[in-house]
């Protein structure tokens, strides 16, 4: 017992994302994407990224594998610290080292995210094959057993076979097994499961969270889908327009939600909890203008809280009080309760 | 796909059929016959009777529709006839210049490979800076120059400057190789250029497009090697476009050099084409025709097998 608490305790904080800013340059301006991001996720832990699209969730996670895209994108600022490692400081030859060996990606598009023209076997092999991690399995059989872990029915002759054959989901399984291949430390699951099938989507996130825990792989899934939140993640971060607005256990942001966003975003899903007439409360106004962002709280034009102040000073993200941090003036003040009588 | 190729091949018979009756028909609508052309030559007065005599030596006073069967009767057993004008085998003049057009065109093919892909490719991968402008500009030239105007313009650089003139006999590649490159590759440059252009910009924009392509953002995730997402994973999928232009460029090469023929004093299946057009030549403007069109269905066709090699997506259907 004291073990697994001490075990607990120590965990180690595998990425720390430290004020984090990516910008794109248009020809409409420069656009800030992520625009201060920080958050931190440890070894095993399973995070959540949420907000709405366009709100830099994925930025943020092209930005730890320094894959923005060039050259309108660059990250301008802040630190990325992977295993004490600053990531933004590496060489391009030592990120890709690091890139699908140490923290591997899964993006939205099962579809395109395969090459049409190479087998299956093939976008296996090739990431073992860059990292060399070759042991005493050859790198077909090695493939062969990563397929049958992500369950692919007739493994054997699904490696010579191509990505157009299979389903989307299929594919999506594709993709973990290669994200998985060479055993990294990161998982980053771009909305792994939004491009598919409702009941494949759960297969997809079950399949996740098995292999996660079986091999003690940390995730980061991006998703705008608050029922995955619930179910898959220990934290969540919540973002808005570029920014982390709010940190918390899953739970906690469930039952204690300390960002009037957070409350919009609970309150514009609809639950099964409540009676089937009950009306969703959809959050007013329109989503940001990234290009022209208010001054201040850059959701004040849509807060139903809003004090003179929001309009006025950015606030930063601070400590509530038990691993709850909040982006929000009058945080200590909001409470369910308050939102749904008013 | 051993189906797939066998029906490919069973669909060249209609379209062969459809070019010779096109060629066959239209050819006996131009104004003024062989016969007359012949006489006209000599500058002598015909009599009426010669005329006749000399058109039913040649066949032409049967009705068109038995004159296009036995042609075709003929053609099924490979036998294409006589040339109208000379009376020598057509197959025979169409082999000796058939190797100098088909050599040509390959040699001008292999120019504008090796300029386009790298070109192409690396203006895509330096896309806005100045190597990308450097091709943009090289390949519009390449465009708006005219390959006889090149043609004509390395002939008097070579006299002017170097007092030496390209051969101007054609030597086969097999008896000697040396005076035969002398002599072709200045003709394949100066096409192979002005091809490449078309080449290069399709190899350019091909790259650029699939550059951007989801698959290749997962091909660097998985840290692989800039040059092996470059090779392995854009080219393969950009070049499917770029094979096809290139393959249908050829086929044109191989009939349709007239001028450049002429410039470098080329005896092809260009001149030979103009030559029988002008003679009213019937035969062996069909048999040209034919084999022109025999090429292209041809080149398309293994063009075609190339992709399909590549691109298991059309394999499979």
């Amino acid at each position: 017992m004291l073990a697994r608490l001490c075990k607990i305790n120590f965990v180690a904080t595998l990425l720390e994302v430290r004020d984090l800013r990516t910008h794109f340059h248009t020809s409409q301006g420069i656009v800030r994407a992520v625009d201060g991001v920080s958050f931190d996720i440890k070894e095993g832990e399973t995070a959540a990224l949420v907000g709405e699209s366009g709100c830099g969730k994925t930025m943020t996670a092209l930005s730890v594998m320094r894959l923005v895209p060039k050259p309108q994108g660059s990250i301008v600022g802040g630190e990325i610290h992977f295993q004490g490692r600053d990531l933004l400081r590496l060489t391009e030859q030592e990120m890709r080292e690091i890139r699908g060996a140490e923290i591997a990606m899964i993006f939205q598009e099962p579809m395109t995210s395969l090459n049409p023209v190479l087998t299956i076997g093939r976008q296996i092999t090739e990431t073992l094959e860059a990292h060399e991690r070759l042991s005493r399995d050859t790198p077909e059989a090695r493939a062969l057993e990563l397929l049958r872990l992500v369950g692919i029915p007739d493994a054997n002759r699904r490696l010579s076979d191509y990505p157009h054959r299979l389903s989307g989901g299929m594919r999506q399984r594709i993709m973990i097994a290669i994200a998985l291949s060479c055993n990294p430390k990161l998982i980053l699951a771009d909305e792994p499961t939004t491009a598919l099938d409702v009941t494949i989507q759960a297969q997809i996130l079950e399949l996740m969270r098995e292999l996660s825990r079986k091999f003690g792989v940390a995730m980061m899934i991006i998703t705008h889908n608050l029922g995955v939140v619930a179910r898959y993640a220990d934290r969540v971060h919540v973002m808005y327009a570029g920014k982390v607005i709010e940190s918390a256990g899953a739970r906690d942001i469930y039952q204690n939600p300390r960002h009037p966003y957070t409350l919009g975003l609970l309150h514009s899903v609809p639950r099964l909890d409540q009676p089937r007439k009950a009306k969703l409360d959809p959050i007013e106004g329109q989503p940001p203008d990234l290009w022209n962002l208010p001054q201040g709280c850059s959701f004040s034009p849509r807060c139903k809280f809003v004090i003179e102040r929001c309009k006025r000073e950015v606030p930063p993200l601070r400590d509530i009080g038990a691993g709850h941090r909040s982006a929000c003036w009058v945080a200590e003040t909001l409470s369910q309760g308050k939102v749904s009588s008013s | 796909m051993r189906q797939y190729i066998l029906k490919r091949v069973l669909l060249m018979i209609p379209t062969l059929l459809g070019v010779a009756v096109l060629v066959f028909f239209l050819l006996r609508v131009l104004p003024g016959d062989i016969v007359e052309l012949k006489y006209a030559g000599t500058g002598t007065y015909a009599p009426k009777q010669a005329i006749e005599r000399e058109r039913a030596q040649l066949g032409l006073d049967k009705p068109l529709w038995q004159q296009f069967l036995s042609w075709i009767w003929g053609i099924v057993r490979f036998d294409f006839g006589q040339s109208m004008w000379t009376g020598r085998p057509i197959t025979h003049e169409i082999a000796i210049r058939l190797e100098l057009s088909v050599e040509l065109a390959l040699m001008a093919t292999l120019v504008a490979v090796l300029i386009s892909i790298p070109l192409g490719t690396l203006a895509a991968l330096r896309q806005d800076s100045w190597v990308d402008y450097f091709v943009r500009v090289f390949s519009i030239a390449g465009l708006a120059i005219p390959s006889f105007w090149l043609g004509i313009l390395m002939i008097l650089v070579f006299i002017i400057y170097f007092r030496w003139l390209p051969p101007l006999t054609f030597t086969s590649f097999w008896v000697n190789p040396k005076a035969n490159l002398m002599q072709l590759v200045w003709p394949a440059l100066a096409v192979g250029y002005r091809y490449s252009a078309v080449a290069t910009r399709m190899t350019r924009s091909a790259v650029l497009e699939v550059l951007r392509e989801d698959y290749i953002r997962t091909a660097r995730a998985k840290g692989l090697w800039e040059k092996v997402i470059l090779v392995r994973h854009a080219l393969k999928n950009a070049l499917l476009p770029v094979i096809t232009v290139i393959g249908l460029e050829f086929a044109f090469l191989v009939g349709g050099l007239v001028v450049t023929e002429q410039v470098f004093n080329l005896n092809g299946i260009g001149k030979l084409f103009v030559e029988a057009i002008s003679q009213r030549d019937y035969t062996m403007v069909q048999s040209l025709v034919l084999l022109t069109s025999f090429v292209f269905i041809f080149v398309n066709f293994v063009v075609d097998l190339i992709n399909a090699w590549l691109d298991p997506r059309i394999r499979y259907q």
